[in-house]
């Protein structure tokens, strides 16, 4: 009965994404019924310009915004864990997380139209790192919640400087779950759509890969979205269940 | 820390007041913000019932889709409490996993299941269920089962960590006095994971009551929500100020709800403290 409904469950949660996997070997241009077995939607995806050239964006704009974010969330999350609680703190760290994505969207245009910055791939990364501080901060604050910080407290008393510190004492006993927030951030990234459509500006050069998709869904259900989506997909499956591990391997005791 | 704050204050903070402060303005000619006189009347506008309807058209979906995903997503937080413990993990995991995946496909990903060619469609024809397709996209069906779908998984977290924060001795103690299984659900489990079952539904709610790529695509263009009107209003009919007002509203609304659930947990906790 419980075994029965966790099946159930998963059922519902797995079959959308394996009917789009196992549409996109599918022979025929009819997305929905199965003609035989084909890879030539993937190779249609690698003669597209247009798809190339986003799928680029998109790296550039996760690669790029996840390092700013993973340093700035990191040194974020150490000087929040250091500090008494504070709620007007944890609000603001909080709301990146659970603002919607259209409202961020569109006060990040209106702040960068009000100021003239000209629109482009830059501007996405500076709005990505947002939310990505949130994300990065909240995994690595959840490290901290078992740090010994008698530690750093014991290098510091020893005369080493703060640098010193982090790097010698902090960093090493913190970083898998700093590569597990970089992970998130980069899928998060490299995902997002709606804040990337509002924040790349008019040009053509900066759209990202799900601001292609969003066009071309729009335009209808075709193969080669089924192959991109698998492609997506997986590489999100591995980069989360890196994360996954990385995490685990962080907190001593819990591997 | 002050590169973190720096950045989310100039590039969070400050946006938001922006939208606050143009959503007391009128539009410009050309579009744009014409910033010479404040006015409320991008909020009065607001409340004409077209613009009204959308927003408790939203919230009638968005409650809808969190009941759901409450009555779906509890059981199994349930049920994944009570496998071994070397499980636990790896079920929580692969029950957390499309929610890290792109939600765009995750969305399209009904689009090819529902449409009158898509699989549930021939399926029920070929069982001979129905005899022609049935209309199950493009409608309020099929976005808040894109909803439900999306965010399911986020309940299961929040019930499942609400079910492991739980004193098993209560639920033994109410067995050992006589109650039946589904007694002690009904009367001590189930209350004391109020809080997360608050928790799970506030999020749902306020995710899907802004959500834009939902209905956008699964209501076809046919279905408007608070999400897609803000979005007209900056892309197509270009009246920022009032796109700015309906955003306040919003923002508000969601706010009012996560600080009474914030106070519920509070008491609920104040109250699990002076019970032990």
């Amino acid at each position: 009965m419980r075994k029965a409904y966790l099946a159930l469950v998963y059922l519902f949660l797995y079959t959308p994404i394996a009917v789009l996997m196992i549409l996109s070997f599918n022979k025929a241009g009819l997305p929905t019924a199965w003609t035989g077995f084909s890879t030539e939607w993937y190779g249609r995806l690698l003669e597209s310009p247009k798809i190339i050239a986003a799928a680029r964006n998109s790296l550039i704009v996760a690669i790029v915004s996840t390092l700013i974010a993973t340093a700035i969330g990191t040194l974020l999350a150490l000087g929040v864990e250091r500090r008494k609680a504070s709620a007007g703190l944890d609000a603001l760290l909080f709301t990146p997380m659970i603002i919607p994505d259209i409202v961020l969207a569109i006060a990040l245009l209106s702040f960068f139209t009000l100021i003239k910055f000209t629109l482009g791939l830059h501007s996405i990364i500076l709005a990505h790192v947002v939310f990505n501080i949130a994300f990065v901060c909240a995994v690595v604050r959840a490290r901290l919640k078992s740090f010994d910080w008698s530690l750093t407290e014991a290098s510091r008393d020893l005369g080493a400087g703060a640098v010193t510190t982090f790097l010698r004492i902090t960093f090493p006993l913190i970083w898998p779950a700093v590569i597990a927030a970089g992970l998130l951030s980069f899928t998060l990234s490299v995902d997002e759509f709606i804040i990337a459509y509002f924040t790349a500006g008019a040009g053509q050069g900066s759209t990202t890969l799900p601001m292609q998709i969003y066009a071309m869904i729009r335009f209808g259900v075709t193969p080669e979205i089924n192959a991109m989506a698998t492609i997506i997909l997986l590489v999100s499956f591995v980069l989360v269940l890196l994360a996954q591990r990385f995490n685990r391997a962080s907190v001593p005791g819990a591997a | 820390m002050l590169p973190g704050l720096l950045w989310l204050g100039l590039l969070m903070v400050v946006p938001c007041a922006i939208i606050l402060v143009t959503a007391f303005y009128e539009r410009g000619i050309y579009g744009g913000v014409d910033w010479s006189v404040a006015t409320l009347a991008n909020f009065v506008r607001a409340g004409e019932w077209l613009y009204l309807s959308i927003f408790l058209d939203s919230a009638r979906i968005a409650g809808l889709a969190a009941i759901l995903a409450l009555l779906i997503g509890y059981p199994a937080a349930y049920a994944i409490t009570k496998s071994s413990a070397r499980h636990q993990t790896a079920l929580l995991f692969l029950a957390m996993l499309p929610f890290w995946t792109n939600y765009l496909i995750r969305t399209y990903a009904w689009i090819v299941l529902l449409n009158p060619a898509g699989l549930i469609n021939n399926f029920l024809q070929l069982t001979g269920v129905t005899s022609g397709p049935l209309p199950i996209l493009y409608n309020e069906f099929a976005v808040i089962l894109g909803l439900v779908y999306n965010y399911v998984p986020f309940v299961i977290l929040a019930i499942y960590s609400a079910l492991q924060r739980l004193d098993p001795s209560y639920a033994e103690a109410s067995r050992d006095l006589g109650a039946t299984a589904l007694t002690t659900f009904w009367r001590i489990t189930l209350p004391l994971t109020a809080p997360g079952v608050a928790a799970g539904a506030v999020f749902v709610f306020v995710l899907s009551i802004g959500n834009f790529v939902t209905p956008d695509l699964l209501g076809g263009g046919k279905l408007q929500m608070v999400g897609n009107l803000i979005y007209d209003q900056f892309l197509t009919a270009r009246d920022w100020p009032f796109g700015s007002a309906l955003s306040v509203i919003l923002i508000a609304v969601m706010l009012l709800l996560l600080f009474a659930q914030a106070l519920a947990a509070n008491r609920a906790r104040g109250e699990g403290r002076s019970h032990a």
